[in-house]
C-alpha cells in the first residue's frame, strides 16, 4: 500500500482554483521535497494531504483511507505536522508542549522520550524554559522534537508513519537547519515518509530524493533531484536564469541563480 | 542562544532553589489539600460574620455537632445558619466555582487570558434573556413564572451569545484576540441596550426583579435554588477528563491541536456548551458578576502553569473561596445594608483586567 495516494485532487477556495487535478503516489519511506513559487499551491497541498482541507474534487488517500475518514486521534498515529509558524499563548514549558506530541500517555518512560527528543534539536536543559521566551528558532525546534516525539509514538503502534513540514527551516541557522536535516534523515532511514516544503532549491537537492514542482496549482515536474532541477524547469517555473551546476561525484544539482527573466508575474 | 552551551543554562533563572522547592511543592502535591482548606476557613467565617454574629466557639454547638452551653441561643443560632447563612454560602461556593472554571475555559478556548463571560457578553447575554422572560413571561401568563424557567432562558441566552462570538472571533484560520473583545465589547452593549428596552416596559416588580440581575447579588439565596445550580458543577466535573487535555493541545492552536489527533470542532462544541450553561447558571440566580472568571485562572497559572486538568479543578476550588469572601464582604461593610456583589468584584477586578492588558498589549496586538 502507497503511504499517500493523491489522485486528481482540485482546491477550490471561494472559485479561486488553489489545486488543479493534481497527482502523485507516494511509496513508504520516500522523501520527498515540495518546491514552487509563491502561490503555486504548496501550502494548500499540504494541508490537504494532513486532513486539514477535504479536496473539491479528486481525492487524498493515506495508507489507503481519506483523511478525513480517520478519527484525528487515529490520523494523528499516522502522520505528524511540522507547520510553519505555531504561537504558543499561555505560559507552558518547552517539556510540556514537546509531551503534547504523546497525546494522552505520560509516565517515565515518556518523559525520557521528551528528553531524548530535546537533545536531537540540541535544546538539552530547556525542559522547563516558559516557550514563549525562546526565541524563534529556539521554539521552531522545539515543535520539531514534539512532531518527533509524535511520530516515534505512532511508529510503535501503526508502524513508521508520514511526516509533513512546512518550510521547516525558514527560521534556523545554518547549524540547525543541517540538524534538523540530519533527524529527518535519521526519521527517514527508519521507514517515515517525509515530504517537504522548501523554498531554498539546493536544499531540496540536498535532502530530498525526489521533488515535485508545482507551478499554478499544477505539477510542473515530478522526479528526481536532477531530472527536475534544472535550468529549463527553473527557467519556466520560477522565471530565473540559473546556472545549474553538479556536486562533483554526487547526483546532486546545486543553483546559482544570476537573474530574473520576468517581472511583474 | 545556539553560541552558548545550553547545558551551562540556568533553568529558571529568577528563582533561588528554596523558592523553587516551594513552588514545586505549592504546584504540586500541596495544591488541592491548600485550596481546601481555604475554602473551608473561608467557609468557617461566612458562618461567623454576619448581622447577628455567631463567634466561631457556638457554631459546633448551633449545628449539633456539640452540647450546647445555651440551649435557646444554640436553636437561634441553628436558625440563622440553616435558612439563612447556609444556603447563601453554598450558592456563593458553587457560583464562584462556575464562574472561575467557565472563565479559564473560555480563555483556552479563545486561546485568550483576556477572556471573562461577563466582560465579552455572554453574561449580559444570559441577563438580557432572563430578563426578557421576566417581562414578557409576566405579560403573557398574568402571573410570576416558576425560577426554574430562568436558568433555562439564561443559558439559551448565553449559548447564543458564546456562539455568535465564537462566528465573530474565529474567521479565517486565526483568531484574533483584538476582535474578540471588541467584539464581546459590542454584543455587551446590545445586550444591554436590550435589558434597558425592557426596563423601560417594566413595571415596579418587574423592574425591582432585573435591577438584580444588573447589578448581580446572592441575596434571597434558598436550599432549592442551590439544589438546582449544583447539578452545573457536576457536569463540569465530569466533562474535565473529556475537555482538559484538549484544551492544552488548542493552546497551539486549532491547526496544531488536530494534527496531534484532537476532534477541534466536537471539543469547541462542548466547551461553548460548558461556558454557556455554566454562565447562563449563575447569572440566572446572582445576576451578572464580572472579573471572577479572569482572575482566578490568571493567578493560579502563575502558580501551577496552564495545563487545564489542574487548572480548571483548581478554579472551581479557589473561584468558590473568592467569591465566598467576596460576598462575606459584601454582606457585611455596610450592614445591616448590602453592597451587590457585582459591583465589589467590579471594584477589585477591573483594575486587575486593565493590569492585565497593559502586560498582554503585544499579544492584543492593539
Amino acid at each position: 500500500m502507497n503511504a499517500l495516494d493523491v489522485e486528481a485532487l482540485s482546491v477550490r477556495v471561494s472559485q479561486k482554483r488553489l489545486l488543479d487535478e493534481v497527482s502523485f503516489n507516494v511509496a513508504p519511506g520516500e522523501t520527498i521535497a515540495i518546491i514552487g513559487p509563491n502561490g503555486a499551491g504548496k501550502s494548500t497541498l499540504l494541508r490537504a494531504l494532513s486532513g486539514e482541507i477535504a479536496p473539491s474534487g479528486g481525492a487524498v488517500r493515506l495508507q489507503g483511507r481519506p483523511p478525513q475518514a480517520w478519527h484525528p486521534r487515529d490520523l494523528a498515529l499516522r502522520r505528524a505536522v511540522l507547520s510553519q509558524h505555531v504561537s504558543v499563548t499561555f505560559p507552558f514549558t518547552v517539556a510540556e508542549v514537546v509531551r503534547m506530541g504523546a497525546g494522552e500517555r505520560r509516565g517515565a518512560a515518556i518523559d525520557a522520550r521528551v528528553d531524548a527528543a530535546l537533545a536531537a534539536v540540541d535544546l538539552d536543559g530547556f525542559q522547563d524554559r516558559i516557550i514563549n521566551t525562546l526565541s524563534g528558532g529556539e521554539q521552531q525546534r522545539v515543535h520539531f522534537a514534539r512532531v518527533n516525539l509524535q511520530l516515534a509514538c505512532g511508529e510503535e503502534a501503526n508502524g513508521p508513519g508520514i511526516l509533513l513540514l512546512d518550510e521547516p527551516t525558514a527560521s534556523l541557522d545554518l547549524r540547525h537547519q543541517l540538524d534538523l536535516v540530519s533527524v529527518a534523515k535519521q526519521c527517514a532511514a527508519r521507514g517515515t515518509t517525509t515530504i517537504a516544503i522548501v523554498h531554498d532549491l539546493n536544499l531540496a537537492a540536498l535532502i530530498a530524493e525526489r521533488v515535485i514542482v508545482l507551478a499554478q496549482g499544477r505539477v510542473a515536474a515530478d522526479g528526481t533531484p536532477m531530472e527536475t532541477i534544472n535550468d529549463e524547469t527553473l527557467s519556466r517555473v520560477f522565471g530565473v536564469a540559473s546556472a545549474v551546476g553538479r556536486v562533483p561525484e554526487q547526483a546532486t544539482p546545486f543553483v546559482l541563480p544570476h537573474r530574473a527573466e520576468r517581472h511583474g508575474r | 542562544m545556539s553560541d552558548v552551551s545550553p547545558a551551562t543554562l540556568p533553568v529558571r533563572p529568577a528563582a533561588a532553589p528554596a523558592g523553587m522547592r516551594l513552588r514545586a511543592l505549592l504546584a504540586g502535591p500541596l495544591l488541592f489539600p491548600l485550596l481546601v482548606a481555604l475554602l473551608l476557613v473561608t467557609v468557617l467565617a461566612a458562618m461567623a460574620v454576619g448581622g447577628a454574629g455567631i463567634p466561631l466557639a457556638r457554631i459546633p454547638a448551633a449545628l449539633g455537632l456539640a452540647h450546647p452551653i445555651d440551649a435557646a441561643i444554640a436553636d437561634r443560632d441553628r436558625l440563622v445558619l440553616l435558612s439563612v447563612r447556609l444556603p447563601r454560602i453554598a450558592m456563593a461556593v458553587i457560583i464562584g466555582a462556575l464562574l472561575a472554571a467557565s472563565g479559564a475555559i473560555m480563555q483556552g478556548l479563545f486561546r485568550n487570558p483576556l477572556a471573562d463571560p461577563a466582560l465579552v457578553g455572554v453574561s449580559s447575554g444570559g441577563a438580557l434573556a432572563a430578563a426578557a422572560t421576566i417581562v414578557i413571561g409576566d405579560r403573557l401568563t398574568g402571573q410570576a413564572l416558576p425560577f426554574a424557567i430562568l436558568p433555562l432562558a439564561a443559558f439559551a441566552g448565553s449559548l447564543v451569545t458564546t456562539a455568535l462570538l465564537q462566528r465573530l472571533a474565529s474567521r479565517g484560520r486565526a483568531t484574533s484576540i483584538a476582535i474578540f473583545l471588541l467584539a464581546g465589547l459590542a454584543i455587551a452593549a446590545l445586550a444591554g441596550a436590550g435589558i434597558g428596552l425592557l426596563v423601560f416596559v417594566a413595571d415596579d416588580r418587574q423592574l425591582r426583579d432585573i435591577t438584580f440581575w444588573m447589578l448581580g447579588s446572592l441575596g434571597g439565596a434558598t436550599w432549592e435554588k442551590a439544589a438546582l445550580i449544583a447539578p452545573f458543577l457536576a457536569v463540569l466535573f465530569a466533562a474535565i477528563p473529556f475537555i482538559g487535555r484538549g484544551l492544552d493541545f488548542l493552546v497551539l492552536g486549532e491547526t496544531e491541536a488536530f494534527h496531534m489527533g484532537v476532534a477541534v470542532e466536537r471539543l469547541k462544541r462542548i466547551a461553548i456548551v460548558l461556558i454557556a450553561a455554566m454562565t447562563g447558571a449563575a447569572v440566572a440566580f446572582a445576576g451578572v458578576v464580572g472579573f471572577v472568571g479572569i482572575v482566578v485562572p490568571h493567578l493560579l497559572r502563575l502558580v501551577i502553569g496552564p495545563g487545564h486538568r489542574r487548572l480548571l479543578p483548581a478554579s472551581t476550588l479557589f473561584g468558590a473561596a473568592l467569591l465566598l469572601a467576596a460576598d462575606t464582604a459584601a454582606r457585611s461593610i455596610a450592614a445591616p445594608a448590602e453592597v451587590p456583589i457585582g459591583v465589589l468584584t467590579a471594584l477589585f477586578g477591573a483594575p486587575f483586567f486593565l493590569m492585565l492588558l497593559l502586560r498582554q498589549r503585544g499579544l492584543a496586538g492593539l
